[in-house]
């Protein structure tokens, strides 16, 4: 080519240059674990349906929910969300209301009627699901997914275990719990009702199940043995709950003292309210901070009237005569008696002191291990006995509805390994946590938490009405998308614009980036700027 | 009860883009056709400020004017990093002239496409803080005076960088360069001297003055846009934070660009025929210390004996800033979002 006087060379691009030879560590997009998934016992990926939610794609947000939970509308009021405890946002303002929106998303299939994904092809194995309480359906429902017959048994005359009998209506209407699991029955469930399994082993074979779970839950409420006049009323919190739900609510009488410290002790009392209870007091051998029951729960109690005496136990009834004695904290937390005592009238004592699982089906099956009255399971949910797994408050645990549905889940993934002969799957390689310190919070819109309306206070401590309502649509949509996206590209485009050297590649919609290594000079501004810390600066070898 | 539609989009208009939103409320740099104005393989530092800045600044000059740009460009970093002979980081029609003279250049491109009926070919002309305070102050006040039809940008990294690190007329006080060494009783560079040149063009009441920095996208694409909504001359100043030579942290650039503006010592405004219109409010107040700290260039105001009174006058600039400025307006405002009932 002829050049121009004095000009040598031809005119070319710098693109000729390949700068990404200066570069000495490089930018790598990861995915890392959001504290939300990691702290659900259910094991929701809950950034990735909040991710679907955002848009407004609620019935996507639904299904991608439901292939870990298929209970959504019962999460979202029963469920004590330690995902929000461990939100990342709670540092930035205020948690994401995540509960909120997972039950806004459930009564929406409901009002929609969205129907669970189909079942795949007939395995043609058999499975015995002994208990139809959250781990009992759960394991149901994803059994059921992978193509397993299945059997479920329960010994009460409807569906739902604790959801029905142990937790009130007040905070969980029996029309919601009856949609959630009509939508797992109809995949196709063998159900019988009213049946009490005595021998595991028997029912095992009669079933021709070729695994079984089991989920009987803690039924049983404890009794301490408090000196108690012949006509003194003393009752448990469990049979207390379970005839109100039966519809055949006991006498309580006008001033109800309910003995405990944990979530049952507050449903009694809130439900003596609820039954005409002038005084409902929980009495409580510790103070606050130890309490076991859930701080929501303590609050709307209180907020209903609900009295409280910390540190004090109960000596003894004598009639309408309720002794108590004063405890103080040894230096171990340790309650202790003080001698100092004082009486209070009552017309009846609700223990509320825990629960036992009634284990007599086991009798004969001397592989599977009983400690301190639950099953020991392995981390897989199998007992001692092959092929008998099982879940939910039989098992050692922290005895929520929510901990249950993922034994379940864990259970259901177990048995269809064993039932096929494969090894079980693994959970998957858990990626790191993203953390706070991994933020850059500077890009996210200051928004706070939107508030769930609570009934008004004098209304519901007459009634069994539902205490907390729903988000409205605009409400839940605002809610998800406060969503930090905690160490997953939310596709902001930030890495994309940031770049000083053009060096990211965007793949489009839902592809994300690409870093393109010929001219990345690792300056790691990319890095620093990702609002959702989704880059992690790695050494280049040398 | 009334109700208003929630507006909320996760990131709004922070981030670069923003999948929640619509594409034309997302920046010019979230789009994957933008026109790379400076493309890759230039030979800028790692975390180049400028390099950023320009090509945030002319792609939202070229979407502005439908591609049809020329840019002028004053010797300096800008000009040595992109073009090295016989390359070219370039991809739109763009002229090297002297140190001072870029201005009096850019009025001559503007008078040719004037003669040549070319009214919609658009003139940028671009220096760093050097080529624009002081050695091209004559030519520029002579552009602002005639009022050329030219937009000028000047890309602010606060001294000479290109030739190592000198002082300019830009050069914040007590920030060490090469001429102003951190030795004395007073080190780094003096008070009371240098050139608030946004102010000086203001002086000029042209159609447009701006300032902005690399850490607030959507604000620079914005006023870059609205300069060339107008005619005659406009003129922008961008911060545009050197890792090299204010001794910051390479993946730290658009950080420390932002805390420069959070802080109050570079305002953020807009102003139309010589008066302040707009200033961008301060959205998380920070101290100074948090700005200077993560610089080298100002490493002898702290340590084991911190010139505190130093950094007390650095604080008073800052809030004078705020003061002069309204800085602090809008930010209850801007805590709530809108449209939401409680």
């Amino acid at each position: 080519m002829e050049l121009p006087f004095a000009i040598t060379l031809d005119v070319g691009s710098s693109r000729a240059n390949r700068t990404g030879s200066w570069r000495i560590e490089r930018p790598v997009y990861v995915d890392r674990l959001p504290p939300c998934n990691d702290a659900c016992p259910a094991g929701e990926d809950i950034q990735g349906w909040l991710y679907q939610a955002e848009p407004g794609d609620y019935e996507a947000a639904w299904r991608q929910l439901t292939e870990d939970n298929p209970f959504p509308a019962v999460m979202g009021r029963i469920c004590y969300h330690p995902c929000e405890t461990a939100c990342n946002r709670a540092e930035l303002d205020e948690a994401v209301g995540i509960n909120s929106v997972e039950r806004f998303l459930g009564d929406l299939a409901i009002d929609r009627g969205w129907a669970l994904p189909p079942v795949r092809d007939d395995s043609g194995k058999r499975v015995l699901v002994i208990g139809a309480g959250p781990a009992g359906l759960s394991a149901t429902y994803h059994l059921r997914r992978l193509g397993h017959h299945v059997r479920l048994v329960d010994s009460s005359p409807q569906l739902g275990g604790m959801m029905r009998y142990g937790i009130p209506a007040y905070r969980l209407p029996r029309s919601v719990l009856d949609a959630e699991i009509a939508r797992i029955i109809a995949l196709g469930v063998d159900v019988e009702l009213g049946h009490t399994v005595h021998d595991i082993e028997g029912e095992r074979s009669e079933s021709g199940a070729d695994a079984v779970f089991l989920a009987v839950g803690a039924q049983l409420g404890r009794r301490v043995d408090i000196p108690a006049g012949d006509s003194s009323r003393v009752l448990d919190a469990i049979s207390v709950l379970h005839r109100v739900a039966d519809d055949d609510p006991p006498m309580l009488g006008r001033r109800v003292v309910v003995y405990g410290g944990g979530d049952t002790a507050i449903d009694a009392a809130r439900t003596a309210r609820r039954l005409g209870a002038t005084d409902a007091v929980i009495v409580y051998r510790r103070n606050r901070e130890r309490m076991p029951a859930h701080g929501d729960e303590l609050e709307e109690a209180l907020g209903e009237g609900v009295t409280m005496r910390w540190l004090t136990t109960v000596n003894r009834f004598d009639n309408d005569r309720l002794v108590l004695e004063k405890m103080r904290l040894n230096d171990d937390g340790f309650p202790e008696p003080t001698g100092e005592f004082e009486e209070m009238g009552a017309d009846s004592l609700i223990l509320a002191v825990g629960q036992d699982t009634d284990l007599s089906l086991l009798e004969r099956s001397r592989g599977i291990a009983v400690d301190d009255g639950v099953v020991g399971v392995l981390p897989t949910m199998m007992t001692g006995e092959n092929g008998i797994f099982a879940g939910g408050d039989a098992v050692p645990s922290a005895r929520t509805a929510t901990v249950a549905i993922g034994h379940g889940r864990r259970a259901a993934r177990s048995i269809d390994a064993f039932v096929s002969g494969h090894a079980a799957e693994a959970d998957g390689e858990r990626h790191e946590l993203a953390t706070f310190d991994r933020l850059n919070t500077w890009y996210y819109s200051d928004a706070p938490r939107t508030r769930r309306p609570e009934l008004e206070r004098v209304r519901r401590q007459s009634t069994f009405d539902e205490v907390v309502g729903g988000l409205t649509e605009d409400n839940a949509l605002f809610e998800a998308r406060r969503c930090l996206s905690c160490g997953n590209c939310f596709e902001c485009d930030n890495c994309f614009g940031v770049c000083p050297d053009n060096a990211v590649i965007k793949l489009g919609p839902s592809q994300r980036y690409e870093i393109d290594y010929d001219f990345c000079k690792g300056c790691g501004i990319c890095v620093q700027e990702c609002p959702c810390g989704a880059i992690d600066m790695v050494p280049e070898r040398i | 009860m009334t109700t208003h539609p929630v507006r909320f989009y996760q990131v709004g208009s922070f981030a670069a883009g923003n999948r929640l939103l619509d594409d034309d409320q997302r920046s010019v740099q979230a789009d994957p056709n933008r026109s790379n104005s400076l493309d890759s393989g230039h030979r800028a530092c790692q975390g180049c400020g400028e390099a950023l800045g320009a090509r945030y600044a002319l792609d939202a000059a070229m979407r502005a004017t439908h591609g049809q740009l020329v840019a002028v460009n004053a010797t300096g970093c800008l000009e040595v990093f992109s073009t090295p002979y016989p390359e070219t980081s370039w991809r739109i029609p763009w002229l090297h002239s002297l140190f001072g003279n870029a201005p009096a250049v850019a009025t001559g491109v503007a008078a040719a496409m004037k003669v040549k009926g070319r009214r919609d070919v658009r003139v940028v002309a671009q220096a760093g803080d050097g080529g624009t305070v002081d050695i091209g102050l004559g030519c520029l006040s002579g552009m602002f005076e005639r009022n050329d039809d030219v937009l000028f940008i000047c890309y602010d990294n606060e001294a000479y960088m290109n030739t190592g690190v000198q002082r300019s007329g830009a050069t914040p006080p007590a920030a060490r360069t090469a001429t102003t060494e951190a030795v004395g009783p007073e080190p780094g560079n003096v008070f009371g001297q240098g050139k608030d040149l946004p102010r000086i063009a203001m002086a000029h009441d042209i159609a447009y003055v701006a300032t902005a920095t690399v850490a607030d996208l959507h604000d620079l694409e914005q006023k870059v846009e609205r300069a060339m909504e107008l005619r005659g001359a406009r003129y922008i100043h961008i911060l545009v934070p050197c890792p090299l030579g204010w001794g910051s942290d390479p993946s730290a650039t658009i950080r420390v660009a932002r805390l420069a503006k959070e802080t109050g010592l570079f305002p953020v405004f807009e102003a139309e025929n010589g008066v302040v219109t707009s200033a961008s409010p301060i959205r998380r107040r920070t101290p100074v210390e948090a700005y200077l700290s993560i610089q080298r260039r100002y490493a002898h105001l702290f340590g084991e004996h911190p010139h505190t009174e130093v950094i007390a006058r650095l604080q008073a600039i800052a809030d004078k800033n705020i003061e002069t400025y309204g800085l602090l307006d809008d930010e209850a405002k801007q805590a709530t979002p809108e449209g939401i009932d409680e």
